[in-house]
């Protein structure tokens, strides 16, 4: 099935902004929770939610402290107004109460939305070892958690993952209700477009497609059958206020576009 | 004592827990002590970083208990990787959490904490000795059990300590560090520099002198000790090093002269060698490896 969506993109606004905008959705709705966000897209994305349509977010500075504000990307440390101390053993007791929204990356994610950033072929003598499963076993039974996959790909997005790092619906269910108490995976953005698990059966459902993308380019890039609404919409555009904090404020420099190519 | 001392106090065989965080603050004077050693078949427990790598390198180690390997600015260790990829090591994966809650059942004397982390993942079933429990209040839900991770030693660089043991942190972040103590039947920390008591004050405010000596059982003073780790603040990471340590690793040929140049050599070699000058890191407050054992010499 192929929606034809235009190809065309006359707002002048970067495949890059539009995974920014997306990953700033992630956070829409939260109140005082710890936004900790992986990759370009999802680091922008955070700061902007806090500037803008979630002002009580709790950001870090990638260290071992909360801080004030959303600091421009690689802001100078000396630049940091410093709210709380937050060491890693600390994060726990975050991850542990809920206190926590998270965008991670995932090598491997799946129909189901398992994830693997463990290793890829067989665990017992992989293929490729990746750096480890992480807190992402973890993570996703305690707190909401998103995924950011900026190259969409059938080698990316497979049918089953090599190995089940962070826990996706179908493995939560059958861990009962321990795992799924407070399991919840929000949305999945990549390079192509958004998705999430808005469907009966908790399966990956495209959610909006990027500007420029079409519905046919994201299902060949996509090693499993995803679920396809009657009428998919776009990502939406950035206001012009929140491209113009992207754009001079959080990411003067364009290291977003490093991570995606317009 | 010294790191020949340290090293003397460990057996090929043994449980080591390694404190640091990816490659931050890792004890590499010890570890580079134990490649130069006879020890081998190690279990390694660690947040681990280039201390996991090396010793894989060096077929130091048996077993690995890890929820990651990485160099932070490089995602993961070539020589971790390559281990992994020859199946030359044993291996138990965890959540980093879990990690933390089996250091911390270890130094409670007690067998096991529950959590909810694990649950649903592959870590159950990569690690099928691990049970899950059923809580006995009216809830009943059923969590991982996370056993107590018991250690024969722990290994940890801290920026001061004084001759008694007790350990300060200058960095923002103390890590596990005084977990692994807690968790390990010998306890060894090495450090930047070793001052007199009075002068932590002076270094850092209270909560900075987080190693109490009831957790440690030696202490070695060993100047850039954690190169090319970050040790901040008295230095940051060696990312030049490290990126020479991984490209080396990519070649047998450049392996060799990196391992002749850096590793089959003295703790005091290796760091006139690694800063190219023959000025430690930071300052050169004394001979590598010289300074002091714990309670004359334990």
């Amino acid at each position: 099935m192929t929606t034809t969506i235009p190809s065309a993109d006359d707002s002048g606004v970067s495949r890059a902004e539009y995974c920014a905008i997306a990953c700033a959705e992630v956070f829409r709705g939260d109140g005082e929770v710890m936004a900790s966000a992986f990759g370009t897209a999802p680091a922008v994305g955070a700061r902007l939610a806090r500037l803008t349509f979630a002002p009580d977010l709790v950001l870090t500075d990638g260290d071992a402290a909360l801080v004030v504000g959303a600091p421009p990307l690689g802001a100078a440390p000396s630049s940091l107004v410093v709210e709380s101390h937050m060491p890693y053993r600390k994060v726990f007791d975050v991850v542990w109460s809920g206190r926590r929204n998270l965008i991670m990356m995932a090598s491997q994610i799946d129909r189901t939305g398992n994830q693997n950033i463990s290793a890829i072929g067989d665990w017992a003598r992989p293929k490729a070892q990746l750096v480890g499963v992480r807190g992402a076993p973890g993570n996703t039974v305690n707190h909401s958690t998103s995924y950011w996959v900026p190259n969409h790909s059938t080698r990316s997005f497979v049918d089953q993952v090599d190995v089940v790092s962070g826990v996706g619906y179908a493995r939560a269910v059958a861990a009962g209700p321990a795992a799924t108490r407070f399991h919840e995976i929000r949305h999945v953005v990549s390079n192509l477009g958004v998705f999430d698990f808005e469907t009966p059966d908790k399966v990956m459902r495209i959610r909006s497609v990027h500007p420029g993308v079409t519905v046919g380019q994201i299902e060949e890039a996509t090693g499993f059958d995803l679920v396809v609404p009657p009428d998919v919409p776009m990502t939406r555009l950035p206001t012009p206020e929140e491209l113009e904090l992207i754009r001079t404020v959080l990411d003067p420099g364009s290291l977003r576009d490093r991570e995606i190519r317009a | 004592m010294s790191l020949d001392d340290l090293v003397g106090e460990l057996r090929s065989g043994m449980t080591i827990g390694i404190g640091g965080w990816g490659s931050r603050r890792k004890p590499m004077a010890a570890v580079r002590a134990i490649l130069r050693s006879g020890l081998d078949d190690l279990t390694v427990v660690s947040y681990g970083g280039p201390d996991v790598g090396l010793l894989c390198a060096v077929g130091k180690v048996a077993k690995v208990v890890f929820g990651f390997v990485t160099l932070d600015s490089i995602p993961t260790d070539p020589h971790f990787k390559a281990a992994r990829q020859a199946g030359a090591v044993e291996c138990m994966e965890i959540d980093e959490g879990m990690f933390y809650l089996g250091l911390l059942a270890a130094s409670q004397r007690i067998p096991f904490l529950p959590t909810r982390a694990g649950l649903g993942s592959d870590v159950l079933r990569l690690n099928p000795s691990l049970r899950t429990v059923t809580s006995p209040y009216d809830d009943a839900e059923e969590l991982v059990a996370m056993p107590a991770l018991r250690l024969d030693a722990a290994l940890v660089h801290v920026n001061r300590a004084d001759r008694n043991g007790s350990g300060q942190i200058l960095g923002p972040d103390p890590f596990f560090d005084e977990v692994f103590l807690g968790a390990a039947d010998r306890r060894f920390v090495t450090t930047e520099q070793i001052v007199d008591t009075e002068q932590f004050a002076s270094e850092g405010p209270v909560q900075t002198m987080c190693v109490s000596r009831m957790l440690t059982d030696g202490v070695v003073e060993t100047p850039g000790g954690a190169h090319f780790t970050a040790c901040v603040p008295d230095y940051s990471r060696d990312e030049e090093f490290q990126r020479a340590y991984v490209a080396a690793a990519s070649d047998p040929g450049e392996w060799s002269a990196f391992t002749a140049r850096y590793l089959e050599v003295s703790e005091a070699d290796y760091q006139s060698a690694a800063r190219g000058s023959g000025a430690a890191p930071g300052d050169p407050r004394g001979e590598p490896g010289s300074a002091t054992a714990k309670g004359g010499g334990r």
